[in-house]
């Protein structure tokens, strides 16, 4: 009876609901989990069949002890009775239980697993795929799954035997009359599977006007000060109602199938205590029925619904489940673009003659023949300094990523001490490279914990240095909780300048071989600049170091520089060099300075 | 609870449906509850001797019961649970609203994952008492109210043997469901935690390849995963029990009925048609025993949802619109800068006893280190915040007595971080000025040189941007900001640091094409580099909240201190570039 009442969620749904290649791979996640359900899957049959007793039980108890006024008996039967009511619920329970707990070891297994091919999965993968996508996969999807698990599979077991199991009983006790009762049923799925299918939409339009609504809402919180300068509270909130008012048209919607359904439902059980009444009390006229028989049918009729309409809903999750698990599976089978080399096969050998970096004839694209890089070639000899200059969509980034090999290139070879990077493992490659990104990201945490990111068993002594060295420490010592003071998601309570001090010195603590800045000096006033130049040309004496900036000033100091125009290396060499050339980066130059118009 | 009369206002306006949804609730269950009657009739008189067209009387009034009584069950649903939906989207409107008249120091304070739980869990909660928590206390009640007077009716003794299941039933739900909450509470904590480790690593893939941390991630994940599955199982637990004990508690109330009932029928006191009628009222009963702990619980939830919803619509905005807005201005553009001081958190001060003046179709520019407080000077201008002393005029007016949207219209301000909306290129270009025509936006696309790029996008100036759209670059974000300020054709114009991501030969470009546009409108430009504010009427140095110099470029320079340092470190590695 409770049940009925209670709305009951739906996952997204999408694809079919049982895909049998997918089904296979799944059941193959049951792993060690596969005892538990099909333990629960026993004891489930067991409770079912408990719980079927009790109409059944009273038929006994009024035809054989109530008319027969056995009081003795009765009182038998009624403990019985009880008996198997507790049998029921432990059985029940520990079933439930069970499945749950198989459900949850299941669940933290995928959700490790995804989490983990995650942090193996490249860079590229994350430029196709955003954030929330991939965060899908770990949170919802992977619950979705949980309800496979934890209940559907095995509540379908229990529902189709409780189905059977009433027909049955039904049947032994008076096929006619079981026949005549269970007419109603085509009607009571047919109402039941209408409404599900419609409720089915109607809650998929609600995720998505939720989901609109949320992300409207979202982003004018973010942006709310936007909204105020440029006077647009009038008009953002008019949108926001009209969403607003979207949503709980459809919620009216949903509510109008469900005032339909239940009373329906009641009334289709109605209909069947009469055909009961009707058609039994005919029979009971003639004593083919007896009066136990009717309250037994009258009681099963109760308990038939349930199943059905649980059946009905097993359906949609079955069928969310199966197309989260596909796309929990995409992202485990994704292959790995930049596969990394063991570091066992890895013996560290140095070319005395090799330059530490070469680029050797290196294409590159992200997309299709869309090529950043074409045809660089270049090298940086140990304790070099290099700048690479050249406008916005140079290539010059690329060069980073390609360093770091966040990506492979497609044609040519990046080789370090004369040895392909591809042979290198990750982790020995890119604990060679310090960088100071143009965006710098900051974890939630201390600001000790953010400077230690990269080397966690820095002692506080090490921190304090470092950050005395890039002079993050005149920021971070007028914080309230100077090293300790926490730091939010993202850093938003912190500037842009002292998060790229906060870089700086996080890059630094781990003592990089090749110091790498992607205009990492643009947000930062000239006087901090230059100082923390000064301390890492201190810190990082006898250190490659490659510099990327649009501001020419950054960059005097290098050795050496690179200038990129349209993905092609146009000019090399030092900065009078290059001056003296009246190329490309003369015009630059003299555009930072304002000696004259682009030549 | 008491937090829940807060509803009342919102309940008045639905006066009608609430009305007309308790009759239906009324009328429903009273139908409803006469139909275990009509069983006891048929079953009696099956006993006594019965025609066949008696008893397809007595069935067409069972369907009929349930027919009837559905429609007014319908009726109900509709009513009282659309209302709660009507409620809720008020109340959701109403917060909306509230909130866009916060200042951004409020947005400073409150964090928007807080700010979203407010108008999402909690709104919800609050939902739950008014639809559900509203609901099924009348059908409860009515239900009760009309099988308990039928039973009484029957077999009093009966009748209040099978009460006293009642305070179990009812007492163990609330406390289970007492239980399930503070549990989900729990489990939704660690799940937030998971998500947010999650969601960080996963935004910050880059540095965490970088720096190698693949495997502390996933053990810090592991350990989150662990305990989320460690609380979840102990849910489940719980969980596991609700249905089975339910049931169970149900059956023992059968067996009862079967006890205490079969003998009164064995003694003569009741007859078969009384006990079958008595086990179906004992199904119409057991539903609201279990409600009634469970709408406990909603209101319980939904009271706390109230009291944080209501705290954030008692949060005074406290930058509001002047009441009496001052009409006397003076040419449109002039700045003035009274004796101005700013706290944040009213310790400190970021910005310190300022003085200044710019008089129309000036261009100042303002230098200094980071955190000198060059943003929170210009914040003042469009009432971003208000000074905690000294006085901020625009025309004569202090900004506290403008209209805030006139005071707005006025500034056109491109801010450090450039925030767009997602939507198309042309609904953010015209953002703060939707009657902007084709020519004006084109105009300002072009003076930021953005017009090329836009040119390039798959669909021009229909192409979405943002988070469901196309990806942009910073400079491009940085122009497209600079471009929305111009449409809105603003008497004083503010950028805030805002080509840094732009590379220099753009910035050169965007300059001079600036400076038409800055003909004959007030301009302050934040800039870190001498050649680009060395052409201003003035330029201020602000050192730690205070103006430590002001003066045309020449006379800074001639004065030798800070931007002369500034200058003449720029100056020196150009010449000393220049010698080599």
């Amino acid at each position: 009876m409770s049940a009925k009442r209670k709305q009951v969620e739906e996952q997204d749904v999408l694809g079919k609901a049982y895909d049998s290649k997918l089904a296979r791979r799944l059941w193959g996640y049951v792993g060690d989990q596969k005892k538990k359900l099909f333990a629960s899957v026993g004891l489930l049959l067991l409770g079912a069949t408990a719980e079927l007793a009790g109409p059944w039980l009273s038929k006994i108890a009024i035809d054989r002890y109530i008319v027969d006024k056995d009081v003795s008996g009765l009182y038998k039967i009624v403990i019985i009775f009880v008996i198997v009511s507790a049998l029921a619920l432990a059985l029940r329970w520990s079933q439930s239980y069970l499945t749950g707990e198989a459900g949850q070891i299941i669940m933290y297994r995928m959700r490790r697993d995804v989490f983990e091919k995650m942090q193996r999965l490249s860079i590229p993968y994350f430029d196709r795929n955003p954030v929330g996508k991939l965060m899908t996969r770990v949170t919802s999807d992977v619950q979705a799954l949980y309800e496979l698990f934890g209940s559907g599979m095995v509540a379908i077991f229990g529902d189709i035997f409780t189905l059977i199991g009433i027909t049955a009983v039904m049947f032994a006790i008076n096929w006619k009359l079981a026949l005549l009762t269970l007419s109603v049923i085509p009607i009571l799925l047919l109402v039941t599977f209408a409404f599900r299918k419609r409720v089915r939409d109607l809650y998929r339009k609600t995720r998505s006007q939720i989901a609109n609504l949320n992300g409207y809402l979202q982003e004018n919180i973010i942006g709310m000060r936007v909204v105020q300068l440029f006077g647009r509270e009038r008009a953002n909130h008019e949108r926001f109602k009209s969403l607003s008012g979207d949503l709980k048209q459809t919620y009216l919607k949903t509510i109008f199938n469900y005032a339909l359904f239940f009373p329906a439902v009641e009334l289709v059980s109605a209909l069947a205590v009469a055909i009961i009444i009707w058609g039994g009390g005919s029979m009971m006229l003639t004593g083919a029925v007896t009066v136990g028989t009717l309250v037994a049918f009258i009681q099963y009729v109760e308990r038939f619904y349930r199943p059905v309409r649980d059946l009905a809903e097993k359906y949609n999750i079955l069928q969310a489940a199966m197309a989260a698990s596909e796309r929990v599976f995409q992202v485990l089978d994704h292959p790995i673009e930049v596969p990394d080399t063991s570091a066992l096969d890895y013996v560290e050998k140095t070319e005395v003659d090799a330059p530490l970096i070469e680029f050797r004839n290196v294409w590159f694209a992200y997309r299709g023949d869309e090529w950043v890089l074409k045809d660089v070639s270049f090298d940086i000899r140990e304790g070099e300094s290099v700048a690479v200059v050249g406008a916005t969509g140079a290539g010059k980034t690329t060069i980073i990523s390609l360093l770091q090999r966040f990506y492979d290139v497609q044609q040519g070879e990046i080789l370090l001490h004369g040895r392909n990077i591809r042979e290198i493992p990750l982790q020995e490659l890119r604990a060679m490279l310090g960088l100071v990104l143009q965006d710098v990201f900051v974890f939630a945490g201390t600001i000790a914990e953010n400077i230690r990111y990269g080397k966690a068993d820095a002692s506080d002594e090490e921190v304090r240095e470092t950050s005395e060295l890039v002079l993050a420490n005149r920021f971070i010592e007028k914080l309230p909780g100077k090293y300790a003071e926490p730091v939010v998601e993202r850093g938003a309570t912190l500037s842009t300048g002292q998060r790229q001090l906060l870089a700086f010195a996080r890059a630094l603590l781990c003592r990089p071989k090749i110091l790498v800045l992607d205009e990492a000096t643009a947000s930062i006033d000239t006087e901090t600049e230059q100082t923390i130049q000064e301390a890492i040309s201190r810190v990082l004496e006898g250190r490659t170091s490659i510099i990327i900036a649009h501001r020419l000033s950054t960059i005097q100091r290098c050795n050496r520089i690179l200038v990129l125009h349209h993905g092609v290396l146009r000019e090399q060499g030092t900065h009078e060099e290059l001056l003296a050339q009246g190329g490309i980066y003369h015009r630059l130059y003299q555009l930072q300075f304002g000696l004259g118009e682009a030549a | 609870m008491k937090s829940l009369r807060l509803l009342i206002p919102y309940l008045k306006v639905y006066r009608r449906e609430i009305t007309w949804g308790c009759i239906a609730a009324l009328i429903s269950t009273a139908l409803y509850a006469l139909a275990p009657w009509a069983l006891k009739l048929a079953v009696d008189d099956l006993q006594t001797g019965i025609s066949a067209r008696q008893l397809a009387y007595y069935a067409g009034l069972f369907v009929g019961l349930a027919a009837v009584g559905g429609v007014f069950r319908y009726a109900m649903r509709m009513w009282l649970i659309g209302m709660s939906r009507k409620v809720e989207q008020d109340l959701r409107d109403r917060i909306f609203g509230h909130l866009q008249k916060q200042p951004a120091s409020f947005y400073n304070q409150n964090r928007t994952g807080d700010l979203m739980s407010r108008m999402t869990n909690d709104l919800d909660n609050v939902r739950n008492v008014l639809g559900p928590g509203f609901m099924y206390p009348i059908e409860t009640i009515s239900t009760a109210v009309f099988s308990i007077a039928m039973m009484l009716w029957i077999s009093p003794t009966l009748t209040l043997i099978t009460l006293l299941l009642a305070p179990p039933v009812s007492y163990s739900v609330f406390k289970l469901g007492r239980v399930t909450h503070k549990l989900t509470t729990r489990i939704q904590e660690q799940y937030s935690r998971l998500s947010d480790q999650a969601q960080e690593n996963l935004s910050g893939a880059r540095v965490v390849r970088a720096y190698s941390q693949e495997e502390r991630e996933l053990a810090k994940f592991d350990q989150l995963n662990q305990e989320y599955v460690r609380r979840n199982l102990s849910m489940t637990r719980v969980q596991a029990l609700f249905f089975p004990l339910m049931g169970f508690l149900f059956e023992i109330g059968a067996a009862i009925i079967l006890l205490v009932g079969g003998l009164g029928i064995i003694r003569g006191s009741l007859s078969l048609g009384d006990f079958v009628a008595f086990v179906g009222y004992l199904g119409m009963l057991a539903w609201p025993m279990i409600a009634v702990g469970w709408v406990a619980n909603l209101l319980q939830r939904g009271a706390a949802s109230m009291v944080r919803i209501q705290n954030l619509l008692d949060t005074e905005p406290e930058i509001v619109s002047s009441s009496q807005p001052s009409s006397a201005r003076a040419s449109a553009g002039e700045i003035v800068f009274e004796n101005v001081s700013v706290s944040h958190d009213g310790v400190r001060e970021a910005l310190q006893d300022v003085s200044f003046k710019v008089r129309p179709g000036e261009t100042i520019a303002i230098v200094g280190r980071t955190g000198s407080g060059k943003s929170t000077l210009v914040g003042l201008l469009p009432r971003l915040i208000d000074p905690s002393k000294g006085r901020v005029l625009i025309d004569g007016v202090a900004t506290n007595e403008w209209n805030l949207d006139e005071l707005r219209k006025q500034v056109g301000m491109v801010p450090q971080d450039a925030f767009l909306f997602s939507s198309t290129v042309k609904e953010n270009l015209t953002f703060g000025a939707p009657e902007a025509s084709e020519t004006e936006m084109l105009e300002a696309a072009s003076i930021s040189r953005i017009d090329k790029d836009v040119a390039q996008f798959a669909d021009g100036y229909e192409t979405m941007v943002g988070e469901r759209g196309l990806t942009l670059s910073g400079g491009q974000k940085g122009r497209l900001t600079l471009a929305r300020a111009l449409v809105r054709d603003p008497s004083i114009l503010i950028l805030d640091d805002a080509l840094s991501a732009v590379d220099t030969h753009t910035e050169e470009e965007i300059l001079r094409g600036l400076r038409e546009f800055m003909k004959g409108r007030t301009s302050i430009l934040i800039a870190h580099r001498v050649s680009t504010v060395r052409d201003a009427d003035c330029i201020y140095v602000l050192d730690q909240g205070r103006i430590v110099e002001s003066g045309t470029h020449e006379e800074l320079i001639a004065l030798g201190g800070y931007y002369a340092d500034l200058d003449h470190r720029q100056s020196l590695e150009q010449e000393l570039e220049m010698e080599s």
